[in-house]
């Protein structure tokens, strides 16, 4: 087990490293200077390569990337071009809002997907195996927008249950806080779930088929019974990938939900920063979300080695 | 006396009739067998029993256990049956037990499942259950998992789950099949042991004529869904008053007619020839252990020989074929060709890949389902320089199927629309259609009925001598070797322990393992007036 953990520790090392050259490379590659876009098109040739040597954009590359590398590891995220503020202190405002939404979201999902996969396989080819799937069908094919400004019409237009949009912060309160997040993170959780609920329920049918779903029933255990003690364990390793997958798409992925909520979240962030050509924030926050993605993924391979002891005794 | 009786039961599925009026007492303290080939409704009749037929079915008739027709019994009170009264233990062991939980957990909640008694009872009657079963605690604690057992251990663990209860009935579905001979006969002994010790009633169900007869007390044959004939064992198998008994007998101890053995030059040389596997590491930065799953194997088959190789899963026989067809490079030694390396600079050697082909076990899995036989068959075709076009590609895929005994307008039609036995035909004719050197039979009639494996058998012979073939025959089974080869070879942890002419091996087996090799194998009891059996088509 522990050589399993140190394993994938190494694995989470190289996979960063390797982000972060990428994502080095790529941001040089991308056509647009910060100072000179910083300045407008009028400035002064001189002016402009004073502010590239504040910047730093006059040290070679490989200077430019350790220094960038190294500030990260102790925090030091650099100094935003266009806001002049520490990227750090952004990028900590925007994750307050961000990693509890996809939170919220996942969770919703996910208390959406189990029952209604469990339901709808355990009723194989029935009428409520068919209500269920072909709800999925349509939470996958609803733009998530659309259905957010139906959430927006109906709650907080209609029935003043919600404000429209706009974080209050949470100094104002927890509950404040969650309750602004609760029309978006609805709208986020709705594909997601019809996802994980579809996943939940191919993966169960599978297990079902399995031989030692019929050795359960000859022991004497009703269909229920098996499912529930031999089924579900086996069934979660793809629907733990799925969830996976989903957490880091919903915290950088939230662009369009908190545009329509006005959230001041880490999706638009990196949206106007790219549209400003801030460099620095732009690799900070990709950098930041590759982080995310590749900690769940080793969240997720640990929680594979909890669901199935075959995993463990393998190094 | 009669525990369960089964009277006039028709099953239909989806309105497929597949049981067409069975009737069977199974009488305590006594084995039952049903026997009869793949498709014959003899795993139905058991799932009927037991209650966990598939969806869709119909069934008519009555299956009395105890006072009560268990086919108008309420699922409640069939779970309550299952596995207290009466048990069930399946063909595939591998798969038979939850890959996530303990060996401890899946036998206690037999036990657990019916609140016959308080979890720490339970969990002692687990552990006297599964050392009954030859898992002693010691050795086996309940806290082990399923991938940590071989399959004969495995399958002790569900046999364990079985009779942790002491049922009145055990439903036993090919339990061996999946098995090795010499784990095959180990189980068969438990099962025989816990009817005499429990009084317990077996229904035993197989294919394999020569596991029940010195076994069962009463033999069912059946066929189509039907029972052709019943008794007590040693009277069906003496008198087999239904020919389908017969031909079932016939063909289980069928001897191909060879014909003379050629041996020539030397065709495929195989010299000192080591395999090795890199192990999981032991700590992070240490050297990879190694395991010799083939250790200085050194052999040579001459042009024209019918070479046989035989061992137990796991003994090496799958890799040392695999490095045969060039597949996977060696650690040590060499392989050649008619001279030719099959291995060389860290690549198979084309030239000498073109002059071998193997026909794989699973008549099912090894074909592509959407692809049309003349395809499927052609695919050798890529090795050639310059493969056949046009009418002479038509006329080598002609030549293949009849070969194989089917029709040359086979071609155009679809994999699904033949048979287990018409596809290992094909499967063969793929092999040919390049006129290969070496053909590798790879437990090529293991997966097939008894009376199917008999003509691949004899479509092997009839071949071998028409086109003067040269095979290596890798088999678990003796007594399909016996008779298809000159010259045997007997495998065991990745060495040759035996290595003569195939008559010298069955008169006076000289190593060991090879004598308990034949000593665990089932035999056939020897009727002499069988020999005179009418020929039958099917």
């Amino acid at each position: 087990m522990l050589g399993y953990i140190l394993k994938r520790l190494i694995s989470l090392a190289i996979s960063l490293i390797v982000a972060s050259v990428v994502i080095f490379v790529v941001v040089e590659i991308a056509p647009g200077d910060p100072a000179s876009f910083m300045l407008g098109i009028n400035a002064q040739p001189d002016t402009v390569a004073a502010l590239r040597t504040e910047l730093g954009l006059d040290q070679s590359k490989l200077d430019r990337y350790l220094s960038w590398v190294s500030g990260m590891l102790t925090g030091d995220f650099g100094t935003s071009y266009t806001y002049r503020t520490p990227v750090s202190q952004m990028i900590a405002d925007r994750m307050w809002v961000s990693l509890p939404l996809a939170l919220y979201a996942l969770t919703l999902s996910t208390l959406i997907a189990f029952p209604a996969g469990i339901f709808a396989a355990a009723r194989r080819g029935g009428a409520g195996d068919l209500a269920v799937t072909g709800a999925t069908q349509l939470g996958v094919a609803i733009p998530n927008f659309w259905f957010a400004m139906m959430l927006v019409l109906i709650f907080a237009i209609n029935l003043r249950w919600f404000s429209a949009g706009g974080f209050p912060g949470w100094d104002k309160g927890f509950w404040g806080g969650m309750k602004a997040l609760t029309l978006p993170a609805i709208a986020l959780a709705l594909p997601q779930a019809a996802i994980l609920t579809r996943v939940m329920r191919s993966s169960l049918l599978d297990i079902l088929g399995e031989d030692f779903m019929r050795t359960a029933r000859a022991k004497g255990l009703s269909s229920r019974q098996a499912l529930w003690r031999h089924g579900l364990r086996n069934a979660l390793i793809p629907v733990l990938t799925i969830i996976g997958l989903q957490f880091a798409f919903l915290l950088a992925g939230a662009i369009i939900i908190e545009q329509v909520f006005f959230l001041p979240g880490l999706g638009r962030l990196i949206f106007q920063a790219i549209t400003q050509r801030d460099l620095i924030v732009v690799e900070s926050v990709v950098m930041l979300l590759v982080f995310a993605v590749i900690v769940v993924n080793f969240l997720v391979d640990l929680a594979y080695a909890a669901v199935d002891p075959r995993l463990r005794t393998r190094t | 006396m009669t525990l369960l009786s089964i009277e006039n039961l028709t099953l239909a599925i989806h309105g497929t009739p597949i049981l067409k009026g069975i009737s069977l007492d199974i009488p305590e303290g006594e084995i039952t067998a049903l026997t009869g080939e793949s498709g014959s409704g003899k795993s139905m009749t058991a799932l009927a029993t037991i209650g966990l037929l598939p969806k869709g079915e119909t069934t008519t008739g009555t299956i009395t256990f105890d006072g009560a027709n268990l086919l108008f019994l309420p699922e409640s009170q069939m779970c309550d049956l299952r596995g207290r009264e009466i048990g069930m233990v399946f063909q595939e062991p591998m798969t038979a037990l939850n890959p996530v939980q303990t060996i401890g957990a899946q036998v206690m909640e037999t036990i657990l499942i019916h609140k016959a008694m308080p979890p720490d009872k339970a969990e002692e009657r687990a552990r006297e259950v599964l050392a009954r079963v030859g898992l002693p605690p010691d050795r086996f604690p309940l806290s082990r998992y399923p991938h940590e057992l071989s399959g004969g251990q495995r399958q002790r663990v569900v046999i364990a789950m079985a009779i942790a209860l002491r049922p009145r009935l055990l439903i036993a579905d090919e339990p061996t099949t999946a098995l090795d001979v010499t784990t095959q006969a180990q189980i068969l002994d438990l099962l025989k042991r816990l009817v005499k010790e429990d009084g317990m009633a077996l229904m035993m169900i197989t294919h394999d004529l020569a596991v029940v007869s010195d076994m069962a007390d009463t033999l069912n044959v059946m066929r189509h869904g039907e029972i052709v004939e019943a008794g007590p064992t040693v009277e069906v198998l003496r008198e087999m008053r239904h020919p389908y008994t017969r031909a079932l007998f016939e063909a289980s101890r069928h001897q191909a007619d060879l014909g003379d053995a050629k041996a020539d030059a030397p065709l495929l040389s195989v010299q000192n020839v080591s395999r090795d596997y890199p192990l999981p590491r032991s700590s992070l930065f240490g050297t990879r252990p190694q395991f010799r799953a083939v250790k200085n194997v050194n052999f040579e088959i001459r042009r024209g020989e019918r070479v046989g190789l035989v061992g137990e899963s796991g003994c090496g026989k799958s890799t040392l074929t695999r490095a045969i067809l060039g597949l996977e490079p060696v650690q040590a030694g060499q392989i050649t060709l008619d001279g030719d390396p099959v291995w060389q600079d860290s690549h198979p050697n084309l030239t000498v890949r073109r002059k071998m082909q193997v026909v794989f076990q699973d008549p099912y899995g090894s074909f592509n389902p959407r692809h049309r036989v003349s395809r499927l068959i052609t695919e050798p075709f890529h090795l050639l320089p310059d493969p056949p076009r046009g009418a002479a590609r038509d006329a080598a895929i002609a030549e293949a199927l009849t070969a194989v005994g089917l029709k040359p307008e086979d071609a155009e039609r679809h994999i699904h629309a033949f048979s287990g036995g018409q596809r290992q035909r094909i499967a063969i004719a793929r092999a040919l259609i390049i006129k290969p050197e070496l053909i590798v039979f790879d437990e090529a009639v293991s997966a097939l009925d008894v009376r199917v494996r008999a003509q691949i058998l004899d479509l092997m012979a009839n071949l071998s001598s028409a086109y003067g073939l040269t095979y290596l025959f890798i088999s678990h089974d003796l007594s399909v070797v016996r008779s298809i080869t000159d010259r045997v070879m007997v495998m065991r942890a990745g060495e040759i322990v035996e290595d003569r002419p195939t008559a010298d091996i069955f008169a006076s087996p000289d190593h060991p393992y090879t004598r308990e090799l034949m000593n665990a194998a089932p035999q056939l009891p020897d009727f002499p007036e069988v020999q005179d059996a009418p020929h039958l088509t099917f």
